[in-house]
This record gives structure tokens, C-alpha cells and sequence, in this order.
């Protein structure tokens, strides 16, 4: 019995003489030991037998046949070692699939403790036949030997390992990844800018709101209840005040009828610096920026037009006096009441 | 003595009958109590009239104070303000006016003198229009040095616009209602420069005076418009203004 698939020392020679390199000739030499150790296994009185190979062939033989023919005829060896790798998965699998669902292989720890199993598991599976049994059905010894092997030539290392021993991992065996899609990156969420930093209404704004109202109510009822609302005495169409205004809000109009024609200073500007021109706004200014400084044109028509209306609002307010004349507050006093 | 409930069991009491249920919804924090929990604050906006007016949770940037002065709030709060006290001068005053019986005017004076709180309120009814025509205003160059009338609030702009100009016009028609020199005078200026409105000015000046000239037909007028009209409109374009900000997706963002 072979313990040890190494290499066949007799195979190796010949090739080596036949004038092949070193490392295919000690590849096939092990591949050949290995060969042997198998049929003296099954010299050795396995009834199973069967190692699944719906060909006739172990894997191991697969690949070892394939890897010759590529290499005789004129493939680059490390093209002919893959697809000998792959030829013999593709048996190995066929040879699974063919014998049982599940993957014959064991790892190492497994065999082991199988092989420290009562006889009884062996019996079970030689029961059960082929069809039920182990992949390849071994007695527990011969899987000790197995594993044993698989160890030794993982502890020599280099190429032995991979083209060694029935334990060892091909790639493409297991673990056996696949491409399912090509994602292209538009196809995924784009999220563009930042996110919304948000806050609860609830306490967060209402809370705030309800300081600022607060405020606001105590400010006016404190305010009402220091300065009284102007009552004047009772209408009388026959005598004109003088000055004679209007509230505040319209005096920046009759300020302009000091100045225009009341067509043009009570309507015609009004109109169109007031409700026509605020409501056009938006639909004239079509600069899409928010920042200061880059509406700055926006921003001096607004102010010039806030300044004059203020202005205009001070100056008829405290500036004119009887016959809506002009007067200095600080000389003259103020005609103006909210 | 002995059986005297606990306040648990007066509150399951209150809780647990068909008046208390019917008024207030499954999942409100008044009927379940409030914890400071993120579904309660949810539920705080939600489950009442703020839903229609805040949503459940704001950019951060608008809870800053300096970015929106609480101007527009300010507004609006000012107006609820302003129909409080204007109700509760409605039942002090009649808006008579006429050679021999100036009810109007008699009735200020009464609801000054007589009336217990009744100088105070109409001071912050008077006051507090003042003070909206002035924070709408700044709330209008608020929005428009942030540039918040830019897409897509355009049309909400128009609508703060219209706005501004009812709330001008509920203030000056509240302004000839005391009936007093300083009111018929300002009114008459007023509806002078009003008169000179192209093509159709005489027109206007006849629907504002209910005649040729200003009288009792004016005063009832304006008051129709100040108590009735003119509210009715300005709330049904608050309404579309407050939804406008929700359907525009909040208040602008920062410069």
C-alpha cells in the first residue's frame, strides 16, 4: 500500500530522460503515484469500489490525460495545466451529480473522525449501496491514509500540493463565484446634494413661535396701555383740519402730490412701483441665485425703492406741517398722528 | 371615605367614555398622554390644526430667528390679534353716523369711558393694525432680500402682494371708523387720490363714498368692508398663501 502518492520515482526518470522539464516530468511522476496507490487501494478488497466516475475515470486521471494531450499538441503548459484543471472538475462534478446530490468530498477533520467511527457507518453505507454512499466509499483506514497523504503533501508545499493528492482543492471546485449582472453606476441611486437637516415642528419651531408671539402680545398690550389711541372730536365736514393727511402708510403719496400732477403721483407711480411692480417680480428677475452678491442689481432697485418709500413716508410724515408745507420738526413742531 | 379614587383612576375615568374618545382621535397625545418621543412630536403637529399650517418637522435653518425674523408669523399672529379685539369692539359700536345722532362716534366715546377694558382694547385694536401694515411689510423685504419669491414661490409672492394691499386697505377703512375729524379727513384725502384712477376713477370714488361725498353712507360702507369683506378675503388668501409655502416645499433655504 502506498502511504505517500509523492511521486513515482521510476516515471519520473523516464521522463526526465525523455527530455521533458523537470516540473511536468515530476507533475506526471506524482499523478502516476498517485494512480498506483488508488488501484492498490482497490486491490485491497473495497467492496464499493465505485468512485463515482461515470466514465471510468478518477478526475485525477481526467486531468492527468488532458494535460498530456494539450502538451502534445504544442499548448503552452500553463494553458494545458488549467484546462486540465478544469476538465477534471467538470468530471468530478459529473461524476457527484451522477452518484449523489451531495459533494463527495470531505474536509479533513471530517475524515478523520469518520475514520474513528464505529464500523457501523461503513456497513450503513455499503447497505446503502452506491447510490446512498460516500462519493468515493472508503473504509476508515483508508480515509486515515487519505487525509494522511492530502497532509503530507499539503507540508511539502509547491506544485505537488496543487496537482497533488485526491484531497486536494482545484480551483473552480468550490466556492465557485459567478458574474450574475454589470451594474452600471447610473443605474444606482445618485443623490445629489445634501441632505435636509430637519427638526421636529414640535417643540423645536412652535416653541420659538411661541416666544416671538408672546413677545409681540406683551409688547403691544404694554404699549397700549401706556400710549392712548388719538380720538379727535366728532367729524364735522364743514371744518377742515389743517394739515389734512392721510395715515401714515399713505403719506409717501401725498408727499408725491406736492411734487406731480395727482394722475401721475396718486396712480400712475403708485401703480406701477406698487402692486403691478411687486407682483412682477419674480417673473422680470430671472436670475436664479440667492446670493447677495450676485444680485446686486436686484438688491439696489429693492433698496432705492425701500429708501424712497421711507423717505417719502418720513418726510410727509414729520416734515409738513399746516397747508402740507414744508417744516423742521425741531423748530416748528410735528403735525402727525398715527 | 375609603373610596375615594386615586388621580390614575380619575383620569382612566375621564379617558375611558365615549364623549372624551369621540372628540379626540386615536394616537392624539391628548387622549394618550405625552412623551417626548419622536412619534409624539410627529403627533403634536399632526393631530391638530398645525398639520395644515407646519409640517412635522422643519429645516433646520428656519428655526433660526435671524433668517426669518418671525416677521410673517408675526403678520398673521397680529391679524388673529386684531379679529380678537375688533369682535370685542363690535359689541360696543354701531356704525351710525348723521346730523343730530352720531351714534359712532357717541359709542367710542361710551366704549372708552364706560366700558371696562374698553379703552385698552381698542388702543391695541389701533395699535396692532399699525404694527401689521409695518411687519408685513418688513416681511416683504425679508423675502425679497433672501430671494424667496424665486422659483417656485413666484405665484406666492403675487399672493403676499395682494396680501399687503388688503391688509393697507383693512387698515385704512378701520381708520374713518371712529368717526372723528382725523378719520374723515384722512378718508377724504384718501378717496381723492383714489378718484384720480384712470378711466374709471370717479366710479371708484363713488363705490368708496356711497355717494358724491363722505357721509353716513360711507361709514356703513367701510364697515362692512373692514368687519366682513375684507377679512373674508384676506383669509381666503392667508389659506392659499400658508399652503403655497407647504406645496413649495417649506420656507426658501439660506443665502
Amino acid at each position: 500500500m502506498a502511504d505517500d502518492p509523492g511521486i513515482d520515482q521510476e516515471t519520473f526518470d523516464k521522463l526526465v530522460a525523455e527530455g521533458q522539464p523537470e516540473r511536468v516530468a515530476r507533475a506526471k511522476a506524482k499523478a502516476a503515484a498517485a494512480r498506483k496507490a488508488r488501484a492498490a487501494d482497490a486491490s485491497a478488497g473495497n467492496g464499493g469500489g465505485s468512485t463515482g466516475d461515470g466514465g471510468g475515470e478518477t478526475p485525477e486521471q481526467v486531468q492527468e490525460r488532458v494535460f498530456n494531450e494539450l502538451v502534445e499538441e504544442g499548448q503552452p503548459e500553463r494553458v494545458a495545466r488549467a484546462k486540465a484543471k478544469a476538465a477534471a472538475a467538470r468530471a468530478k462534478r459529473a461524476a457527484e451529480s451522477e452518484s449523489k446530490p451531495e459533494p463527495a468530498k470531505q474536509p479533513a477533520g471530517a475524515g478523520a473522525g469518520a475514520g474513528a467511527a464505529p464500523a457501523a457507518a461503513t456497513t450503513g453505507n455499503g447497505a446503502n449501496g452506491a447510490g446512498n454512499g460516500a462519493g468515493v466509499a472508503l473504509t476508515p483506514e483508508q480515509r486515515q491514509q487519505r487525509v494522511a497523504a492530502a497532509l503530507a503533501a499539503r507540508t511539502e508545499g509547491g506544485p505537488h500540493e496543487r496537482t497533488g493528492g485526491p484531497e486536494t482543492k482545484y480551483a473552480g471546485q468550490e466556492h465557485t463565484h459567478r458574474l450574475l449582472a454589470m451594474v452600471p453606476p447610473t443605474g444606482i441611486q445618485q443623490i445629489r446634494g445634501k441632505q435636509d437637516d430637519k427638526a421636529y415642528t414640535w417643540p423645536h419651531l412652535l416653541t420659538a413661535e411661541f416666544v416671538c408671539l408672546m413677545a409681540v402680545t406683551a409688547f403691544l398690550f404694554v404699549f397700549s396701555a401706556l400710549a392712548p389711541a388719538p380720538l379727535r372730536e366728532l367729524a364735522n365736514p364743514n371744518v377742515t383740519p389743517n394739515p389734512s393727511k392721510a395715515p401714515w402708510y399713505f403719506l409717501g403719496l401725498q408727499e408725491m402730490l406736492r411734487y406731480w400732477h395727482p394722475m401721475i403721483a396718486g396712480v400712475t407711480i403708485p401703480l406701477i412701483f406698487g402692486p403691478l411692480g411687486l407682483i412682477a417680480i419674480p417673473y422680470l428677475d430671472r436670475n436664479p441665485s440667492m446670493r447677495p452678491e450676485r444680485r446686486k442689481f436686484a438688491y439696489m432697485l429693492f433698496t432705492m425703492f425701500l429708501v424712497a418709500s421711507a423717505s417719502l413716508t418720513i418726510s410727509g410724515s414729520f416734515f409738513r406741517g399746516p397747508g402740507f408745507n414744508w417744516t423742521w420738526p425741531w423748530t416748528d413742531g410735528i403735525w402727525f398722528t398715527l | 371615605m375609603a373610596n375615594i379614587p386615586s388621580a390614575d383612576e380619575l383620569k382612566k375615568r375621564l379617558q375611558d367614555n365615549v364623549i372624551y374618545k369621540s372628540v379626540f382621535r386615536p394616537g392624539s397625545i391628548y387622549r394618550k398622554g405625552y412623551r417626548d418621543t419622536s412619534r409624539d412630536r410627529a403627533l403634536a403637529a399632526m393631530n391638530n390644526v398645525l398639520y395644515h399650517l407646519h409640517p412635522v418637522k422643519v429645516k433646520r435653518h428656519g428655526l433660526k430667528l435671524t433668517y426669518t425674523y418671525c416677521l410673517g408669523g408675526t403678520s398673521f399672529f397680529l391679524f388673529i390679534l386684531l379679529t380678537v379685539t375688533g369682535i370685542f369692539l363690535m359689541f360696543f359700536y354701531r356704525p351710525a353716523a348723521g346730523a343730530g345722532s352720531e351714534i359712532a362716534y357717541l359709542d367710542m366715546q361710551n366704549l372708552r369711558a364706560n366700558v371696562q377694558f374698553g379703552d385698552l382694547v381698542r388702543n391695541m385694536h389701533r395699535w396692532g393694525a399699525h404694527l401689521m401694515v409695518f411687519t408685513t411689510f418688513l416681511h416683504m423685504a425679508r423675502v425679497f432680500y433672501h430671494g424667496a419669491y424665486k422659483p417656485p414661490r413666484e405665484f406666492n409672492w403675487v399672493v403676499g402682494v395682494i396680501l399687503l394691499l388688503i391688509t393697507l386697505f383693512l387698515a385704512f377703512t378701520g381708520y374713518l371708523l371712529p368717526w372723528d375729524q382725523l378719520a374723515i379727513w384722512a378718508v377724504q384725502v384718501g378717496t381723492s387720490m383714489a378718484g384720480f384712477t384712470p378711466v374709471f376713477g370717479q366710479q371708484i370714488q363713488f363705490a368708496l363714498l356711497g355717494g358724491v361725498e363722505i357721509g353716513p353712507e360711507t361709514l356703513l360702507r367701510w364697515y362692512v368692508l373692514h368687519v366682513l369683506a375684507l377679512p373674508f378675503i384676506l383669509t381666503i388668501f392667508l389659506a392659499v398663501h400658508f399652503w403655497r409655502i407647504r406645496k413649495d416645499g417649506g420656507i426658501s433655504g439660506p443665502l
